[in-house]
C-alpha cells in the first residue's frame, strides 16, 4: 500500500529523479515520435506500468500534443503544463469518448430534436435557431470527467487509466437549456431530461451513449446549449457544433455533438446510467441528488468533489537553502465555489493559507499562491488542501470506490533543498 | 530547396495518430483476442489496464464487454481471451 499520491507530472527539464522508493518516486517517460524520439513524461509515476508503457504524446487533428491514453476511442489527457493557466486553451483541452464511431457534424447541416413524453409541444431547430432564438450567456466552467486520476487509484481499477489532466476550465458560450425546454413546454410529470450525441458504437448491440439529467439540474440557470468555447467554435474533439455545458456537475453529462433532447415522464433505464457512472451511496459528501435513479446501493454520480492540483513547483525541483519557492495551483468544486486553499510547505505538519487569485465565477478553476523560504538542506513535501464555502475540505486519504471516480485526495509534490 | 522542403513540411499536417504504434505480445490465441477486442477499441485498452488485473479481473472486463457493450463471441472463445489476457497482461 502506498501512503502518498503523486499527481504530478514533471515537466521541468532536468528535475531530480531518484528510486521510486523515497520521496522523489521516478519519473515516468515515454518518447515522443513527433520529437524524434526525445524523452517525454508520460504520466504520473503511481499509474499502473502498463499504462505508462502505452500513453504518449500525440497530436489528435486540431490539437496539439496531449498525452494519448487510447487511440479508439480517443481519449488524451492534458499535460500539467497546461494547468498553469486558468482557463484552458481549446487546443489543449482533454478528449474523452466512450465509442468509437465519431462523425464530424457540420455546423450548417446540424439538427436538434427537442421532444419527448413530457414534452408540450416537440420542435427542431438549427443553429440559426438555437442562437436567435433564445438569450445568449457565457460562463466559465471546469469539465471533469468522472474518473480523472483514475490512474492513481489505490489499489488500481480497470478502466481509462488518467492522470491528471482529464479535465479543463473554459468561457462557455450558448444559450439556457431552460429556455430551450420552455418553448417545447415541461408538463408538470417531467421527471428527467435526456441526450444524445450523434457518436455510435461499432457494433449495433453496443448501448448509445444518451444520458440524463434530474429535471431540476435540467432547468438550473447555468445548464447551457453551448456551440462556442474561448470565444471560439467548439473544436471537434470537444462536441462540435453544440454540446450541454452542465456547471458543475461531471463530464459524463455534458453530451458533445448534441443532437437530441427528451423530456421523459420516467427514468431512463440504461446501460449507462443504471450501470456505468454510479458511485457508493452515501461515500462522497455530495449535495445534489439524482433521485430518479437511485438504488438501494448506489446512485448516479453528479456534483463534482472539492480538489486542487498543485503546479508549482514541480515535482523533484530543487531549491537552495533560503530561496523563495513559489507555490501555486488552481482549484475547483461543484460550483459552490472556493472559500480557502491551504498550503503546507512541511508535508503536512503545519497549514497556512494561501492567497486566492482572480475569481472567474464560482464553477471556474480558482488560482491560488504561496511564498515560503526554502529551509535546510533535505527532501520537503509540499501539499495543497481546497476547502468548498459549502465547507467541504479534500480527505488526506484516497476515497476509495470501484470505478475510481472522484479521487480528490490533497495534492501533494516533493521537492529538495540542496 | 532545403528552404523549400522545409515550407513543404511545415504546411503539411501531422500525420493522425496511429493505433499500430501499440501491439498486443505474441502468444496462444492473440489474433482471437485482437479481431475479438479490436473491432470496437484500439489494442492498447489492454496494456493501460495491466498489469493489475488477476484472471478473475480479466474474467470480469470480457464478460463486461459481452453483456453490457455486445461484444459478439463464439462458445469457448471467451475462456481462450481471458487465458491470454491473464497470461500476458495479468498481475503476477
Amino acid at each position: 500500500m502506498r501512503t502518498r499520491r503523486q499527481f504530478l507530472v514533471d515537466l521541468a527539464g532536468g528535475a531530480a529523479v531518484v528510486g521510486s522508493g523515497g520521496l522523489f518516486p521516478s519519473l515516468a517517460r515515454a518518447s515522443d515520435p513527433s520529437s524524434g524520439g526525445a524523452s517525454i513524461p508520460a504520466g504520473p509515476s503511481d499509474l499502473p506500468a502498463g499504462t505508462l508503457e502505452v500513453s504518449f504524446l500525440e497530436t489528435l487533428p486540431g490539437k496539439r500534443p496531449l498525452i494519448k491514453r487510447s487511440y479508439r476511442p480517443p481519449n488524451y489527457e492534458s499535460p500539467l503544463e497546461v494547468f498553469d493557466q486558468l482557463v484552458t486553451p481549446n487546443d489543449a483541452f482533454f478528449v474523452r469518448y466512450h465509442l468509437a464511431r465519431i462523425p464530424e457534424v457540420p455546423a450548417d447541416g446540424w439538427k436538434l430534436e427537442v421532444g419527448g413524453d413530457a414534452a408540450e409541444k416537440p420542435f427542431s431547430l438549427d443553429l440559426a435557431g438555437l442562437q436567435k432564438g433564445f438569450e445568449q450567456v457565457e460562463l466559465a466552467a471546469v469539465c471533469q470527467c468522472s474518473g480523472n486520476r483514475r490512474g492513481l487509484s489505490d489499489p488500481h481499477v480497470a478502466g481509462v487509466e488518467w492522470g491528471i489532466g482529464a479535465m479543463g476550465n473554459a468561457r462557455w458560450k450558448g444559450v439556457r437549456l431552460r429556455d430551450v425546454l420552455a418553448k417545447a413546454g415541461v408538463k408538470k410529470e417531467a421527471l428527467e431530461v435526456a441526450f444524445n450525441g450523434a457518436d455510435q458504437g461499432v457494433l449495433e448491440a453496443t448501448p448509445d451513449f444518451v444520458k440524463s439529467l434530474p429535471v431540476w439540474k435540467a432547468l438550473d440557470e447555468n445548464t447551457l446549449v453551448a456551440w462556442q468555447m474561448n470565444g471560439e467554435p467548439l473544436p471537434h474533439w470537444n462536441g462540435a457544433p453544440v454540446r450541454l455545458v452542465v456547471p458543475g456537475w461531471t463530464g459524463t453529462y455534458w453530451m458533445k455533438h448534441l443532437t437530441s433532447i427528451q423530456v421523459l415522464s420516467q427514468p431512463l433505464k440504461t446501460f449507462w446510467m443504471s450501470t456505468a457512472y454510479r458511485i457508493p451511496k452515501g461515500k462522497f459528501p455530495v449535495v445534489d441528488r439524482f433521485l430518479s435513479q437511485e438504488s438501494e446501493a448506489s446512485t448516479p454520480i453528479t456534483e463534482m468533489v472539492v480538489s486542487s492540483l498543485l503546479t508549482a513547483p514541480r515535482m523533484g525541483q530543487r531549491f537552495r537553502p533560503g530561496q523563495a519557492v513559489e507555490v501555486k495551483g488552481i482549484a475547483w468544486d461543484n460550483g459552490s465555489g472556493i472559500r480557502t486553499v491551504e498550503v503546507s510547505a512541511d508535508g503536512g505538519r503545519s497549514w497556512q493559507a494561501a492567497t486566492l487569485d482572480q475569481d472567474l465565477g464560482r464553477f471556474s478553476f480558482r488560482g491560488f499562491r504561496y511564498g515560503f523560504k526554502a529551509g535546510a538542506k533535505g527532501e520537503v513535501t509540499v501539499l495543497a488542501r481546497a476547502t468548498s464555502r459549502m465547507g467541504t475540505t479534500q480527505p488526506s486519504e484516497l476515497i476509495f470506490n470501484p470505478a475510481g471516480y472522484h479521487n480528490n485526495v490533497v495534492s501533494r509534490v516533493a521537492i529538495r533543498i540542496a | 530547396m532545403t528552404a523549400l522542403v522545409a515550407l513543404v513540411l511545415l504546411a503539411s499536417p501531422p500525420a493522425p495518430p496511429d493505433e499500430n504504434r501499440v501491439q498486443l505480445k505474441e502468444g496462444p490465441s492473440r489474433d482471437l483476442v485482437v479481431g475479438r477486442c479490436a473491432a470496437c477499441h484500439s489494442q492498447d485498452y489492454i496494456p493501460m489496464n495491466s498489469p493489475f488485473l488477476d484472471r478473475k479481473g480479466w474474467e470480469a472486463e470480457v464478460s463486461k464487454m459481452v453483456k453490457a457493450y455486445g461484444a459478439p463471441m463464439e462458445p469457448g472463445e471467451m475462456e481462450q481471451i481471458v487465458d491470454y489476457l491473464a497470461t500476458n497482461y495479468g498481475r503476477k
